[in-house]
């Protein structure tokens, strides 16, 4: 905290007179109605009534997302720079904002679901009550509901939205601090198993505020070198005096380090499968889709406009995170035994995949990963739906011998998590091939050949895994443990359908979505 | 090549011709049970369909001058690729109407003898839904204009064949007639697939009229790989030496099929092949021989084969090969001989369509019993039968005024004009004919009746009947009229070409050469069948009667020229693959697999040990970046 102090204290020394800074309110209205949204949305949980709290909201998160995005929608074609260099509206950041919109709004639908859990939703009915106190059972009995997770969903998404558009490395850390308390907290937040979902919270508010004070640490050299905090201008200082000092060494890694935190990269990934397996499942679905959207934009506007100039510099150090990220998620998830761990390795293996993009520096790769990361968050959402909804009496199975013979107590359920396995495998005719396609062809045309051959393998051991899943649905015969399915109400179906019809839809017809991404795929500078 | 005339009037239902059998088949296949009552109907209907509009079709034709009766209609384009493009486009000509008069109207018959024959099969309407997609098939290898599309047709008619032969897949032997009949099919698709893929090399195209256009430029060794590649084509799915072992086993399949694809014009796809390419094979010389040898032998193992068999039905499909036999010669001839190799199809598909047909109806009075040694004396017992059956009798030895007296002997004088060996050999061939079939007819309907004990022979039912009559009429009067009246020489010649040379004797004395000889073998059949009696269980035989039996030895030769060397590879490659290549893979999971367990083991669950992790990650890459600059 006192490292951002010192930052601003040197900033507003430099300005010697105060102005108004300029800030074209249009261009960055999404991000000013869901803060608007969390705004409101905390009052209602002051002063709305207990009764009304929830429809009111539902109401508040549903229309501010869609509200939101049809704003995003309509900025089309924006490319500008606003509030004083600080934020950047162009292609990767409406496309980005776009898709961490409407993911958003699948995941407020699987939050919003009530029906699973014969006691209520998916979340504690008191956060503050000590797992397995009388207090916590008296709040069961009466049938509390928490209403307080949708303004922390709200300021999340806020984060989220700021992320891959902040232009400035202090505006970037304010962006991954919004961003990411909220989801400290919710992840803690689990009705079941609540001592798991607390160490869950409790192991990712400290890592993530160690990988939080690496970030601000890099920051701070950077200044210290180039003078400024922002992305255009440390570019100009690296083009103005190259291939000097320490400071931008030490900067750039640590830098680095707090964004391949977020994105769950090897070995900065230890958190990932404790905190997937902790956290309630809506919001595990919720988060590991956004975020992983949220900080690869951020990822690749500070290496793409600010770091551009020292490309040679942190392309090898990419390779390396990028082979052990993609190698490691894939070999470990062989051994889980836990859906939930094995999903939290898979994206951390996927991380590795969309890394290849980066390390392709090129439009194409920054296009592939978009694509990628799309054609991710749907699949990644939907999977942690069925997670949800497979139960036994003890709440959501997600021991994996409980999924043997799924396939045949519910065809249509299991037969649509297949799908997303072969997805996330990268089988054909499914979003998740066209988007390793589209990376590795960019990683080839940029001469990392040996990094597309460790990928290739690396999803050879990836696909075993997913496949043994669809093997155990389908392949095995259900015993007494099998779990079975329990039939949503219509806020999961629709998250599911839509995850479903998205995977599917993207591997047929992928064109009208490349189309999209190739033609967003510039930064402005 | 003549000028492609747009497709209007009645020739813009070029489609529909195709579409009607394909919609059919398609609602019977996929509608399911529902349509279980009325579904057969609809498939004889669209067919019959489709008839009308091939007759149309030919009316109008007849009104156009000669060089104005090729019609092109394009749909859309089907492939284009680079420099490879296809379309969906049809071409109708005097060759296609013939095959598109012969698959329908036929096709019709036979299909409204199925209501009949098929009457308490359960699974009827599937029968009925394969039938439509034969006929759909048929007619797009006979209508594309190109040889991918073709190619697709010809795909299709394999399907459809495998399927229907399989139909009673509870029969073991079914089932291995059809698996049969595809794998050997398959040795011919190569051989297609190949020729188009050279043709498109050599061209750049795979449409006739460029091919067709340009194919004098190209060199003579490169047009005879195309024949001979063709030709390969056209043994597999005409049954001819050496992929002929098929064809017999196909009688597994219910006899309207065996009528219908496996004799009157599934199986004379090959000819037409070879008939549409005749520029190619008029410039390839070698390959046109080899088409004639090819005939040759297939001619005569087929009618020795046919002599030898006591199942009526494989003694009438050593007929189809050897009839067949004639159509390929004919058309290894070049333009004396292609026109009667169609000619000769087209009286075939008849008189041979009333042929299976009648030995259906025999069957169906003899509770499905095929072997002649149990027949005998079926004359009184069905009239109908026997009296159709008799007239396609005289029409495929060839008997004046019927059929084959006209096509067959057309077959021998071009042959003649070619060589007199050649010539020789077809005469001799028409022999043997009489006598194999002199045999069939003597054992079934005349003789002592040799029934089993619970057999009560009966003519069948009038929706089986009056497609024979119909038949037995075109078998009687079809060769007459397409001499005489429809002038199939001159109707033909735009597409195929046609020459006459000049023979060193009168036409007369072949003509009456070939009709003694063929007298002779009915004679000799009579005595050995008729006059004697028929022992019910089958004699040892000389040595070539047991050859025959044995189908000359085909599939003991294929046995061990290709099924056993085969057996020994992929035997040897699985011993390699679960020695090496599974040592090899599940050496490397076990390997993965233990370095996720190890690997999992640093997941300890620790805050502090994550933190130093870390720790040692951002020292990493620190280091890295560091190297990396200094380098």
């Amino acid at each position: 905290m006192s490292a951002l102090l010192t930052a601003t204290t040197v900033l507003s020394e430099t300005t010697e007179e105060f102005e108004l800074p300029s800030i074209n309110y249009s261009a960055i209205a999404p991000i000013l109605i869901i803060f608007g949204a969390a705004i409101v949305s905390v009052l209602v949980e002051a002063f709305a009534p207990r009764r009304a709290r929830r429809p009111l909201q539902l109401v508040i998160v549903l229309g501010s997302v869609i509200a939101a995005l049809v704003v995003v929608v309509s900025l089309a074609g924006t490319f500008l720079i606003t509030a004083e260099g600080a934020i950047a509206v162009d292609g990767p950041t409406l496309v980005m904002q776009g898709t961490l919109l409407v993911v958003s709004l699948l995941g407020a639908l699987l939050m919003a679901e009530r029906t699973i859990d014969p006691l209520g939703d998916a979340f504690a009915p008191r956060a503050s009550a000590l797992p397995g106190s009388e207090d916590e059972r008296q709040f069961t009995e009466r049938g509390y509901l928490q209403t307080e997770i949708w303004p922390f969903f709200l300021f999340a998404l806020t984060g989220m939205l700021l992320f891959p558009a902040a232009n400035d490395l202090l505006l970037m850390f304010v962006a991954l601090e919004v961003m990411s308390l909220p989801l400290y907290l919710l992840a803690g937040m689990a009705r079941r198993r609540r001592l798991l979902s607390q160490e869950a919270s409790l192991k990712y508010f400290l890592l993530g505020a160690f990988s939080s004070a690496f970030f601000l640490y890099g920051a701070a050299m950077l200044y210290g070198y180039s003078g400024t905090v922002s992305l255009t201008g440390i570019a100009a200082a690296l083009s103005a005096k190259p291939g000097e000092g320490a400071l931008v060494t030490i900067g750039v890694a640590l830098l680095l380090v707090g964004l391949l935190f977020k994105i769950a990269a090897v070995p900065f990934h230890q958190w990932t499968p404790d905190v997937y397996q902790g956290a309630p499942t809506p919001v595990t679905g919720f988060m590991a889709a956004t975020v992983k959207i949220a900080a690869f934009g951020a990822l690749f506007r500070l290496l793409y406009v600010g770091l551009g100039g020292m490309q040679w510099d942190w392309e090898p150090v990419l390779w390396i995170v990028s082979i052990l990220t993609m190698v490691v998620g894939s070999i470990v998830a062989i051994t889980q035994t836990d859906i939930k761990r094995m999903l939290a390795y898979s994206s951390i293996a996927q991380a590795g995949f969309i890394l290849v993009g980066v390390v392709a520096v090129s439009r194409e790769g920054l296009a592939g990963s978009m694509f990628y990361l799309i054609a991710y968050a749907f699949t990644t959402i939907g999977a942690f739906a069925v997670v949800a909804m497979v139960r036994d009496a003890s709440g959501e199975a997600t021991h994996l011998s409980k999924w043997a013979g799924l396939g045949k107590k519910s065809p249509l359920v299991a037969g649509v998590f297949a799908v997303f396995m072969l997805a996330l495998a990268g089988i054909p005719l499914t979003s998740g091939f066209i988007g390793k396609f589209s990376v590795f062809t960019a990683a080839i045309a940029s001469g990392a050949t040996w990094l597309v051959i460790v990928a290739v393998g690396a999803s050879l051991i990836a696909a075993f895994f997913y496949a043994r899943v669809i093997v155990l649905m389908f392949f095995s015969e259900p015993t007494e443990n099998t779990a079975s399915v329990v039939v949503p109400s219509a806020f999961t179906t629709v998250a599911l359908a839509a995850g479903a019809t998205v995977t599917i839809v993207l591997g047929i017809v992928p064109q009208p979505v490349l189309e999209l991404v190739s033609n967003a795929d510039v930064f402005i500078r | 090549m003549t000028m492609l005339m747009p497709a209007e009037g009645v020739f813009s239902l070029i489609w529909v011709l195709i579409a009607l059998p394909l919609a059919g088949a398609a609602i019977l296949l996929f509608a399911g049970r529902r349509t279980n009552s009325w579904g057969p109907y609809l498939g004889v209907l669209t067919v019959l369909g489709s008839a009308v509009i091939g007759v149309l079709m030919l009316l109008e034709m007849m009104q156009q001058p000669a060089d104005g009766r090729t019609y092109g209609q394009e749909l859309f384009t089907w492939i284009q690729v680079g420099g490879f493009s296809a379309d969906m486009a049809f071409q109708l000509d005097q060759l296609s109407i013939v095959f598109v008069l012969l698959i329908t109207i036929v096709g019709s018959l036979i299909h409204v003898y199925s209501l009949g024959y098929m009457a308490h099969d359960k699974d009827r309407r599937k029968f009925f839904g394969y039938l439509n997609l034969f006929v759909a098939a048929m007619l797009l290898l006979v209508l594309a204009n190109n040889y991918l599309l073709l190619y697709v047709g010809w795909e299709g008619v394999g399907l459809a064949s495998y399927l229907l032969i399989g139909f009673w897949q509870h029969k073991p032997s079914a089932a291995a007639a059809a698996k049969k009949a595809f794998i050997i099919n398959r040795v011919g698709d190569v051989g297609l697939s190949l020729a188009i893929m050279l043709m498109f090399v050599t061209f750049g195209s795979v449409s006739f009229q460029d091919v067709f256009g340009v194919a004098d430029q190209a060199s003579e060794g490169t047009l005879t790989a195309i024949g001979l590649l063709l030709l390969l084509a056209a043994c597999g799915k005409s049954a001819q030496f050496p992929l002929q072992a098929w064809l017999l086993d196909a009688m597994e399949g219910p006899t309207p099929v065996s009528a219908l694809i496996h004799a009157a014009t599934m199986v004379t796809a090959g000819v037409y092949l070879i008939v549409r390419s005749n520029v190619i094979f008029t410039a390839a010389e070698w390959a046109a021989i080899a088409v004639i040898v090819v005939g040759l032998i297939t001619m005569w193992m087929g009618a020795i084969i046919g002599s030898a068999k006591d199942d009526i039905k494989k003694s009438l499909a050593g007929s189809t090969m050897s009839q067949i036999g004639y159509m390929i010669t004919a058309a290894g001839l070049g333009p004396i001989g292609y026109v009667f190799a169609i000619f000769h199809l087209l009286t075939h598909g008849v008189f041979k369509a009333g042929l299976f047909l009648g030995a259906g109806s025999v069957m169906h009075g003899m509770n499905d019993n095929v072997n002649m040694r149990r027949y005998g004396a079926l004359r009184s017992a069905m009239v109908i039968t026997a009296g159709t059956f008799i007239v396609c009798y005289l029409a495929i030895i060839g008997i004046p005024p019927f059929d084959g007296f006209f096509s067959k002997d057309d077959i021998i004088h071009a042959s003649f004009e070619r060589s007199p060996i050649i010539g020789v050999l077809a005469m001799l061939a028409a022999g043997l004919t009489g006598f194999y079939m002199t045999r069939m007819v003597a054992m079934t309907f005349f003789g002592k009746a040799r029934w089993e004990d619970d057999v009560h022979p009966h003519e069948s039912p009038k929706v089986m009947t009056i497609p024979l009559i119909i038949l037995a009429i075109g078998a009687a009067f079809l060769g007459m009229a397409l001499v005489y009246w429809g002038d199939i020489e001159s109707w033909l010649e735009p597409v195929v070409g046609f020459e006459e040379n000049p023979l060193p004797l009168a036409s007369w004395v072949y003509e009456a050469t070939t009709l003694a000889l063929v007298l002779i073998g009915v004679a000799i059949g009579w005595i050995m069948y008729a006059r004697r009696e028929v022992p019910v269980e089958a004699p040892r035989g000389t040595v070539l009667t047991r050859a025959a039996r044995e189908e000359l030895y085909g599939n003991q030769v294929n046995d061990v020229l290709v099924v056993q060397p085969t057996h020994y590879a992929s035997r040897s490659l699985v011993w390699f693959d679960n020695k090496a290549v599974d040592g090899f893979v599940n050496g490397s999971a076990a390997f993965v697999g233990g370095l996720s367990g190890r690997m999992r083991r640093y997941q300890t669950g620790f805050v502090r040990s994550y933190a130093l992790s870390m720790v040692g990650g951002v020292l990493l890459v620190v280091l890295a970046l560091v190297l990396v600059r200094m380098s």
